[in-house]
């Protein structure tokens, strides 16, 4: 299987009590008040040194995602990140996977056919292209655009994206969202058979059905832990099989915080205070916010209310370091017990690309750096074999990553 | 209470049914609902004592059509939408009534159809927008259901205010589908006017040719009551009533007072 570093570039030192006076993390949390723009350059540098880190570490990839308006994460152009990412793993097979640049946030949307085509010229092949639907409060409220379109301009600026690079002549688009006279991209990516793609998803089934249409990789993303993971993952296997695809795990790839210590016991001294933050503090966010009205298709939102296949969203705030950590919302322990557990939820949910959080919440840097040392050290290698025996093709791993793989074998 | 019939129209060459609630008896009023969707309420079933109330659907809102929605794309759809609306009922005269939302929409309409609308009621319309008193869709949208309970109401422990929002019980399947619906209904209506309503009626409204009258709550904690001005300002030949102890819901806050000055308006 393949393992990646992801990182989401959070605010690190919030004050203790910045949730007491303000609603909200996200869209509202003015950045004059809690911000500090002295820290925010450290953050980018160690985020860019942490992603670097794992990348020698040997992490078979790196990824980076957008959000915008927010203390949660904002790197609000990946495709930066991810630029520097390449240039500075140059010569090496890891991917860079972008989770991702946000077509819908764009007009036009073939700004990302374009970035994506740089990134993975810069990158030589190693771009693995996310497609996120988008979270609907940055849509809704940071690009201001109506939620009930959100998802019929993601599919057209995909259409349009995906013509964008496979097209020989240039052509014109008279789209529903989107018109463009001559649509003639440079570059083109440096895969010919187009940057694979990976789809987020965390609550509509909806985005189910594109992936498996389109035979994509479904990335699964969520607060709710592995074990709440089940029923929607499940879901998702099962549209897998009715639409008559494989069992190929690498269809399926799945993102969790992980803390390595020296000992079990060490875990919640070493990592508690910061997964609370990331709850807490970083997720501070009224559920209106989070989800606009008309984000949600009708069925699914019919779907998701009736089911409840989420905890209340505000349960989250009454959990702890222990529950998180029952519940593999995070996993932590000792490198053999996070090993042991990883592999465990690797097997249950059927994951081919495994996504780990090694930096989260308020983790300072030398504790992140520490913590991807022992994560590719002690679990890494005791991963990466466990889907051999079936034998599966990676169809969702950039040729540049591959490709390099293989001369570097051959050599 | 009088009993609701439902009528399918077609419009927008077949494209589109739009689904009314017709009561009454007498001459034809059209009425407009909120962002929060159709609600027949004692001012309504008022208006129905004298007239034949006509009170659509917002495509989308119908209950079990939700990909009606899909074909309006914006406002201007919407407006040759009722346009159509109104031809396939036959009200070469009709009065319109729209509220906030609801509002716009009989503005635009009015402004479109202009000498076959014949009175026009605005209660607290959105669609007007001035740097001095900023509003938002965010407004309304990005609020809780305790919390919008607490912008919409003056005081939303009255009787009908309660009958208004009443969800059934929690944990229940109908209250996971009145969640559904209500949510789905603020989205719907959001999309002709997301991120702010101010879609170019400014332009229009000058063409009003309808006797109007502004209604607003002296309370309206959604979209400010110095925007009846505006709207009179706008509009050659109209008043403006307002009501005290009243937030953004005229209909259900203050029903007998509002029931009776559109009366007197509508007969004048």
């Amino acid at each position: 299987m393949k393992i990646a570093c992801f990182h989401l570039m959070p605010y690190r030192d919030l004050d203790s009590d910045f949730d007491k006076k303000y609603n909200s993390a996200w869209f509202t949390l003015p950045f004059e008040d809690v911000a500090d723009r002295e820290m925010v350059s450290k953050y980018f540098n160690w985020t860019l040194d942490e992603l670097i880190f794992a990348a020698e570490s040997g992490f078979d990839g790196v990824c980076t995602n957008e959000h915008h308006q927010n203390a949660y994460g904002f790197m609000v152009n990946p495709n930066m990140m991810g630029s520097v990412l390449a240039r500075a793993t140059r010569g090496t097979n890891t991917a860079i996977i972008q989770m991702g640049e946000t077509a819908v946030f764009l007009n036009p949307p073939i700004r990302v056919a374009e970035e994506y085509a740089m990134l993975d010229s810069i990158s030589e092949g190693r771009l693995v292209a996310g497609f996120p639907v988008g979270l609907g409060g940055d849509y809704a409220y940071s690009y201001g655009m109506a939620p009930v379109e959100q998802r019929g301009r993601y599919r057209e600026a995909h259409d349009l994206i995906i013509k964008a690079w496979n097209s020989k002549k240039p052509f014109a688009w008279n789209g529903k969202y989107y018109q463009l006279p001559m649509v003639n991209i440079w570059p083109k990516p440096s895969q010919k058979e187009n940057p694979p793609i990976w789809v987020p998803g965390n609550a509509s089934p909806s985005t189910w059905d594109f992936v498996i249409e389109h035979d994509y990789s479904y990335c699964y993303l969520t607060y709710f832990g592995a074990q709440g993971a089940k029923h929607m993952v499940q879901g998702y296997w099962d549209k897998v099989e009715e639409a008559g695809r494989d069992k190929n795990p690498y269809r399926m790839t799945y993102l969790i915080p992980v803390g390595v210590s020296e000992t079990d016991e060490q875990a919640e001294a070493d990592y508690g205070e910061h997964i609370e933050y990331f709850y807490h503090k970083l997720l501070h966010m009224p559920q209106e916010l989070l989800l606009p009205p008309g984000h949600m298709t009708h069925s699914s939102l019919t779907h998701v209310l009736t089911k409840k296949p989420f905890p209340a969203y505000d349960e989250l705030n009454h959990l702890h370091y222990k529950e998180f950590n029952d519940r593999d919302y995070l996993v932590t322990g000792s490198a053999e017990t996070v090993t042991q557990r990883l592999t465990e939820i690797v097997k249950e949910l059927r994951v081919g690309h495994l996504l780990l959080l090694p930096q989260f919440g308020s983790m300072p840097h030398n504790k992140a750096m520490e913590n991807i040392e022992r994560i590719s050290k002690g679990v890494l290698p005791h991963l990466r074999g466990i889907w051999d025996d079936e034998g599966w093709e990676d169809k969702w791993w950039p040729a540049g990553s591959s490709a390099s793989e293989k001369k570097k074998k051959a050599a | 209470m009088h009993k609701l019939k439902q009528q399918v129209v077609p419009v927008l060459g077949d494209k589109l049914e739009i689904t009314v609630n017709v009561a009454g008896k007498g001459k034809p009023i059209v009425f407009f609902h909120s962002a929060g969707g159709f609600y027949w309420d004692d001012f309504l079933d008022g208006l129905a004592d004298n007239y034949t109330v006509y009170a659509p659907f917002f495509p989308g809102t119908a209950p079990g059509k939700p990909d009606e929605l899909e074909q309006l794309d914006n406002l201007w759809d919407a407006v040759l939408a009722y346009d159509d609306l109104m031809d396939g009922l036959g009200l070469d005269e009709a009065t319109v009534i729209g509220h906030s939302f609801g509002g716009l929409l009989a503005c635009e309409i009015a402004a479109q159809r202009r000498e076959k609308i014949n009175k026009l009621v605005l209660i607290a319309p959105i669609g007007l927008w001035k740097e001095s008193d900023p509003y938002t869709v965010a407004d309304w949208c990005a609020l809780s259901y305790d919390a919008i309970l607490d912008v919409l109401f003056y005081d939303k422990n009255k009787p009908r205010a309660l009958k208004r929002m009443m969800r059934p019980e929690a944990d229940s399947e109908e209250a996971a589908l009145w969640d559904r619906d209500f949510i789905w209904t603020i989205g719907c209506t959001a999309k002709l006017v997301w991120p702010i309503p101010d879609k170019g009626l400014k332009k229009r409204i000058h063409r009003v040719t309808a006797d109007s009258l502004i209604v607003w709550g002296e309370n309206d904690k959604l979209i400010p009551p110095t925007y009846a001005n505006d709207f009179k300002q706008g509009i050659v030949k109209s008043e403006v009533f307002t009501l005290s102890e009243c937030s953004h819901e005229p209909p259900i806050e203050q029903t007998e007072k509002l029931y009776a000055k559109v009366s007197e308006f509508l007969t004048a």
